[in-house]
């Protein structure tokens, strides 16, 4: 992406990956700042749609530690997790669901529209599949310029079953083009259980079709997300071209806000949550030394406090000008209806 | 200056462009080994390398998606549709997100992309490869959209599209591509986008057209009893509002002849802005000659009525001047 980099909140929270305790406790703000949208959804503070991704933290964190932010990432709509991760701020996100002027996209996005270019997030495709050629045109455009900079596609199951999916891994396979294809396998597209849409159980083998490697990634471990995450970025680099990981992870909500997940086998979601993300990394810390459950419990504490107080923040923010819904239609256009017309 | 084909000035607008800006690179089908279906990429692979002259695979909603990502991240992009039909398969790399993506990264992202596409009847390509499609565009906010009506326009426009910072598509009318004329190529010959061209003066009516009709226009204006600005508008997105507004403020007729169903076509958004705003000054109603709302039937004979011709806009203009009153479509008579 052509951004121009400068000292920015985003980028020094992306930077701050590089370190454990950092890890989990982006985690645990994205557990909770999800918590939050859903008791200000519950509060009537949201309008249309939002997509949670409680239990799909590992995913997000361990992609944006391996990832440059120079690296430009096409994410679906089920972003929240994943702009935190990459470096936007809790206020940010917070302001764009509420469609407040200080939200990442300005208020004009919302919650499937998050953006944040300077740390290479696109704003967030609402399109299933729609993201996966853009990243691997951006990938393209670093092939073309001489950069050793990459394009990741995070999406979900459920675009494995589009065109969009399989000309994308066609495309980056013939032109040997730097984007790695990250799948968030949740079992479920939509409403809909992947067993009932999909031949096989391994997402990763479509990976056969375009002779790239494809390789099953327990996505409910944040090292091991970020080891699966480098190993193909850094192939990506080389000019070997991409490759498909498949995260194999759940989401603890229902589709969208609208959605109890009905459909759901008694047990599964129980099942699921004795693997948390979380749980799984903040014993790692403890066992490791890094931290005591105490120092991990007060962390939780104070990173409760701040999302509380961000979501605080957004709310106090007002709603955009009108005049701000006519600017950015076409380079130039002026903040009144005449706009982008002669 | 060089006597080009249609084709030949696509061709030479698209070298120009590669030559003076390393970041264009174009992509499609055949369009590299082959020269593209209507050869008007020939020579660009040999002169430019495999790394900006690309063939695609069959994938339309993959590489324009792709070609977004490049859009996106610093390329100049030039697609080439080898039928305006193709575009249905990846409409939602245009539509949804290339002409969202300046809106929702609040002006950080720029989308200089072009999408040429051939376009239109004439040729016996049957329905599936013969529509303008015009409309399917039009009403998107984010697109810019402009049409070649000759081998000049063709070069000057293309141009524009690929410097301009948005999403441009460009149709370029199949049944032109062997037109000759003088080309000015160079900056001179550049056509900004959302200008329109005069093409005849005349004191009676304003007859505003697209494309091969342009063409069809101008014949019709010889042959009638009465003179016309023929405007050629070459932009639909913006449209030449003044231009058009200043003519049939002077001649007090307007007629809007289309390559287009009769229903939806873009000829409404133009009747229905002067009709609004030169209410009461106006001599006649204003008229749109189109086509009917049918698919474009593949029998010569067919396809030749199926299209409007000099005489029959000849015919509906000289009535709409005799009577001051809209004429019927041939096939409502």
């Amino acid at each position: 992406m052509t951004v121009n980099a400068t000292t920015d909140p985003q980028l020094e929270r992306r930077e701050a990956l590089g370190k454990p305790l950092a890890i989990y406790e982006r985690m645990v703000e994205i557990r909770l700042v999800e918590e939050r949208i859903q008791g200000l959804y519950e509060q009537g503070h949201l309008r249309g749609s939002t997509h949670l991704c409680s239990g799909q933290e590992a995913v997000c964190v361990g992609v944006a530690r391996s990832a440059r932010s120079t690296d430009t990432v096409s994410c679906t709509y089920r972003g929240h997790g994943m702009a935190l991760a990459l470096g936007v701020e809790p206020v940010g996100v917070f302001g764009e669901v509420t469609g407040r002027v200080i939200g990442c996209a300005g208020g004009l996005g919302g919650s499937m529209h998050l953006s944040a270019e300077r740390v290479g997030l696109l704003p967030t495709f609402a399109i299933v599949g729609a993201g996966l050629p853009v990243a691997a045109g951006a990938a393209l455009a670093a092939q073309v310029k001489g950069t050793d900079d990459a394009a990741i596609a995070v999406f979900g199951d459920g675009s494995a079953n589009i065109g969009a999916f399989h000309e994308a891994l066609n495309l980056a396979a013939i032109w040997k083009l730097p984007v790695v294809f990250i799948c968030e396998n949740n079992l479920y597209g939509e409403y809909t259980r992947i067993q009932l849409t999909t031949p096989v159980e391994d997402l990763a083998q479509r990976a056969g079709s375009y002779d790239m490697p494809g390789v099953v990634v327990d996505g409910q471990d944040v090292d091991i997300v970020a080891q699966a995450v480098e190993t193909a970025l850094e192939r990506a680099r080389r000019g070997e071209g991409p490759s498909l990981l498949e995260m194999k992870t759940y989401r603890y909500s229902g589709h969208s806000r609208s959605d109890a997940a009905t459909y759901r086998p008694p047990g599964e979601l129980e099942a699921w949550k004795k693997r948390d993300p979380i749980d799984i990394y903040g014993a790692r810390l403890i066992k490791d030394g890094t931290a005591s459950e105490d120092e991990l419990a007060s962390l939780r504490a104070e990173i409760k406090t701040r999302v509380e107080e961000a979501a605080d923040k957004a709310l106090a923010s007002p709603e955009p000008g009108i005049g701000e819904m006519f600017l950015h239609v076409f380079a130039g256009s002026a903040s009144t209806g005449s706009g982008g017309r002669s | 200056m060089p006597k080009l084909r249609m084709r030949q000035a696509v061709l030479q607008a698209l070298d120009d462009e590669m030559t003076e800006d390393a970041s264009v690179i174009v992509l499609g089908e055949d369009i590299a080994v082959a020269g593209g279906a209507f050869k008007a990429t020939e020579g660009l692979l040999d002169k430019f390398g495999p790394l900006r002259v690309r063939d695609t695979p069959i994938s339309e909603m993959g590489f324009l998606g792709a070609a977004v990502g490049a859009a996106i991240s610093g390329l100049k992009p030039v697609v080439e549709m080898m039928y305006v039909e193709f575009l249905g398969v990846a409409l939602d790399e245009l539509v949804t997100e290339a002409a969202k993506m300046r809106y929702l990264s609040r002006g950080a992202l720029s989308v200089p992309l072009v999408v040429r596409a051939s376009a239109g009847a004439g040729l016996g390509f049957g329905c599936q490869h013969s529509q303008m499609l015009e409309q399917w565009f039009r009403a998107t906010p984010g697109l810019k959209l402009a049409v070649a009506s000759g081998p000049q326009n063709a070069y000057g426009l293309l141009r524009s599209a690929i410097r301009d910072p948005d999403p441009v598509i460009v149709l370029e009318p199949r049944s032109l591509y062997g037109d000759r004329e003088d080309v000015e190529t160079g900056e001179g010959g550049i056509v900004p986008l959302g200008v329109a061209r005069r093409v005849s003066e005349g004191e009676d009516v304003t007859i505003v057209a697209l494309g091969q009709m342009v063409g069809v226009a101008a014949d019709a204006a010889s042959l009638g009893q009465w003179t016309a600005d023929v405007i050629d508008l070459q932009t639909l997105v913006p449209w030449d509002r003044k231009t058009v507004l200043d003519s049939v403020a002077r001649t007090r007729r307007l007629v809007v002849v289309e390559e287009a169903p009769y229903s939806g076509g873009w000829g409404t958004e133009i009747t229905d802005h002067v009709g609004g705003e030169l209410f009461g000054q106006l001599a006649a109603p204003t008229l749109r000659v189109t086509t009917p709302d049918i698919p474009v039937p593949y029998s010569g004979t067919l396809e030749a009525r199926f299209l409007p011709s000099a005489a029959y806009v000849a015919e509906q203009v000289g009535e709409l001047l005799s009577t001051g009153r809209r004429p019927r479509p041939w096939w409502e008579r």
